[in-house]
């Protein structure tokens, strides 16, 4: 045994303690999250902390589906959702389609655009888009939300699907064209199947965003009964002087469940989709 | 006789190619085509009615009337007199550093150690970190203000334990400076795990054998990250850096959820908190439209490298 090998040894036992700790402190507010949600309420107001639930009980979890408006939220924040991604992944792999397969005038102007709106900060557009809705009866409406989540949900999905598609070969679809396929023929048979993944992994992310999404929602949306679940659960402590955390927790927990198992789901072909511009730039 | 009809033969020919290639030509302006008028409708019309209402007199009155009155550049003077746009903008310059600079720093340290742990811990972390990345933010922001509640939180009990003094009922919405901490953290926290896993995903691409061949020649850890993996990491630096410095300078929901908890004042304003409370919750949207209009354009000027380097990714290919 010699020293250089226990040297490296210990080395890479530093570094997987190092790793372990940045794991725990990294998911600690995740896990204290769960574990409030599921502690009685003498557990959870206790000035002497327990890290595990004791008694697990799932009272907390009942109280807040119970609580007004959740089950309505939750059923708009479905409707806006669902609306939303399909009308824009239709019109983005259309456009996606024209960016990775055709070259044609006004293309980096295409470009210049989809970037563009991306980087527009979502406060700076929430007068214009508040003021015109309002001319137009929108606000309080879903349809008044639906749009304006159109308008980063849009570019980011041309851009995703314009990635998805450059990594199938253009000469699947050239080989058709010559076996006599129409271009319609060519889009069915082969563009569409191929790209399952990646309609799939754009949607779902599409989905997340917008499920997520909060100032448009609570600017344009006032009625309680009209709003999504982030702004349910942004109103749930201010109401009263004594936070019930229990329920609070749960409430945050079930918020963020339908997220969490779609973003595993699809969490490493989206990073691809993202980053591929980026890595391979 | 003969010549005459080959002619019109192939006219008629040359005539279909002719449209069988505008046909073709316009196929790609076919398929843009839906998503421009959208686009134009749903963001070019609000942009147009952005600049108007910046020179308007705009209030709940005039939103009900459904006309506002033109003042010209009287909304840009009033902000740009306002003491409180300067300060805000002052504090959103150096929140937007500290965050960017902390999510960069610790984010490359991470990634680095994420090459170096075994297997099984590189797993856990990383899952660990696609959980945390997965939180959304309205939920983040509850979990924060629980951790950090005065009397049961755990952030209180936590730091007592471990020797750092008496937190004991440390109220840490006391002041200005720990409010903005404490969103800071939040945020970076938020961060982290896109800027680790796009830069390990970036890592893969340091050749191992020039690594090691660097070692071999007996160059130490510090000038091997120097002098190879810093330069292939670059472009994902700079990439990674832009787009958090447009992220945090524009960031609303943390600061004004968790600020909101206990109150928010021009004290503790951030640029989009600002607009939000000037224009919209005071709903004077003349003034708003212009505060907006100011802050599109600082952010355009951010945005100017990350634009370019993907506009010129895209037309690449």
């Amino acid at each position: 045994m010699n020293g250089r090998k226990r040297g490296r040894f210990a080395r890479q036992t530093g570094w997987n303690v190092l790793g372990l700790a940045i794991f725990v402190v990294m998911v600690f507010p995740v896990f204290w999250m769960l574990s409030t949600a599921f502690k009685s309420n003498e557990q959870i107001i206790s000035l002497n902390p327990t890290w595990f639930p004791l008694h697990p009980t799932i009272q907390h979890f009942r109280d807040a589906i119970h609580r007004p408006f959740f089950w309505v939220d939750v059923k708009n924040s479905l409707i806006i959702v669902s609306v939303t991604v399909a009308i824009s992944i239709v019109l983005a792999f259309l456009a996606a389609i024209a960016l990775a397969r055709y070259r044609f005038g006004g293309r980096k102007l295409f470009i210049v655009l989809v970037i563009g709106i991306q980087m527009l900060p979502q406060a700076g557009l929430i007068i214009p888009l508040y003021v015109v809705l309002a001319r137009y009866h929108q606000t309080n409406a879903l349809t008044g939300v639906i749009v304006t989540y159109m308008t980063f949900v849009l570019p980011f999905s041309v851009w995703t699907l314009r990635g998805f598609l450059l990594g199938i070969p253009k000469e699947l679809e050239e080989a058709a064209m010559v076996d006599g396929s129409t271009r319609v023929g060519v889009f069915m048979k082969i563009l569409l199947p191929l790209m399952g993944p990646g309609l799939v992994a754009t949607s779902v992310f599409a989905f997340i965003t917008t499920w997520n999404e909060y100032i448009f929602a609570r600017v344009l949306l006032n009625d309680q009964s009209k709003q999504t679940v982030t702004v349910w659960l942004s109103y749930f402590s201010g109401s009263s002087r004594h936070t019930d955390w229990g329920a609070l927790m749960a409430a945050s927990s079930l918020t963020a469940i339908p997220v969490v198992i779609f973003f595993l789901l699809v969490q490493r072909r989206i990073a691809f989709g993202l980053t591929q511009g980026a890595v391979r730039g | 006789m003969v010549p005459a009809v080959e002619t019109t033969f192939d006219r008629s020919r040359r005539r279909r190619r002719f449209w069988n290639r505008t046909l073709q030509g316009a196929v790609p302006y076919g398929l843009i085509a839906p998503i421009v008028v959208v686009i134009a409708v749903i963001l070019g019309y609000p942009l147009y009615w952005l600049v108007k209402l910046s020179t308007e007199r705009y209030g709940l009155f005039e939103l009900i009337r459904h006309s506002g009155t033109s003042i010209g550049l009287d909304n840009y003077r009033s902000v740009l007199r306002d003491s409180i746009f300067w300060h805000t903008l002052l504090r959103t310059v150096i929140f937007t550093a500290a965050n960017v600079t902390l999510t960069m720093v610790i984010g490359t340290l991470l990634a680095l150690l994420l090459v170096r742990v075994s297997t099984v811990v590189r797993i856990l972390l990383s899952s660990g970190l696609v959980l945390v990345w997965s939180m959304p933010v309205v939920v983040a922001v509850q979990i924060w203000y629980w951790m950090t509640n005065y009397q049961n939180g755990v952030v209180n009990y936590a730091l007592t334990k471990l020797g750092f003094g008496n937190f004991f009922q440390h109220d840490w919405y006391a002041t200005t400076f720990s409010q903005l901490s404490l969103t800071t953290l939040l945020i970076v926290w938020g961060a982290l795990p896109f800027v680790v896993i796009t830069l390990y995903a970036g890592l893969a691409q340091v050749p191992r054998d020039l690594v090691e061949a660097a070692e071999v020649d007996g160059a130490r850890g510090w000038r091997v990250f120097l002098d190879i993996t810093l330069p292939i990491l670059r472009p994902i630096l700079l990439i990674l850096t832009s787009l958090s410095i447009i992220w945090d300078f524009g960031v609303f929901t943390q600061p004004y959820l968790l600020i909101g908890q206990s109150k928010i004042v021009p004290g503790n304003y951030l640029m989009s908190v600002y607009l939000f409370e000037e224009g919209y919750f005071k709903s004077d949207y003349g003034r708003g439209a212009a505060i907006s209009l100011l802050m599109l354009l600082m952010v355009a000027v951010l945005s100017v490298v990350y634009v370019r380097k993907m506009v010129r990714i895209g037309d690449a290919q």
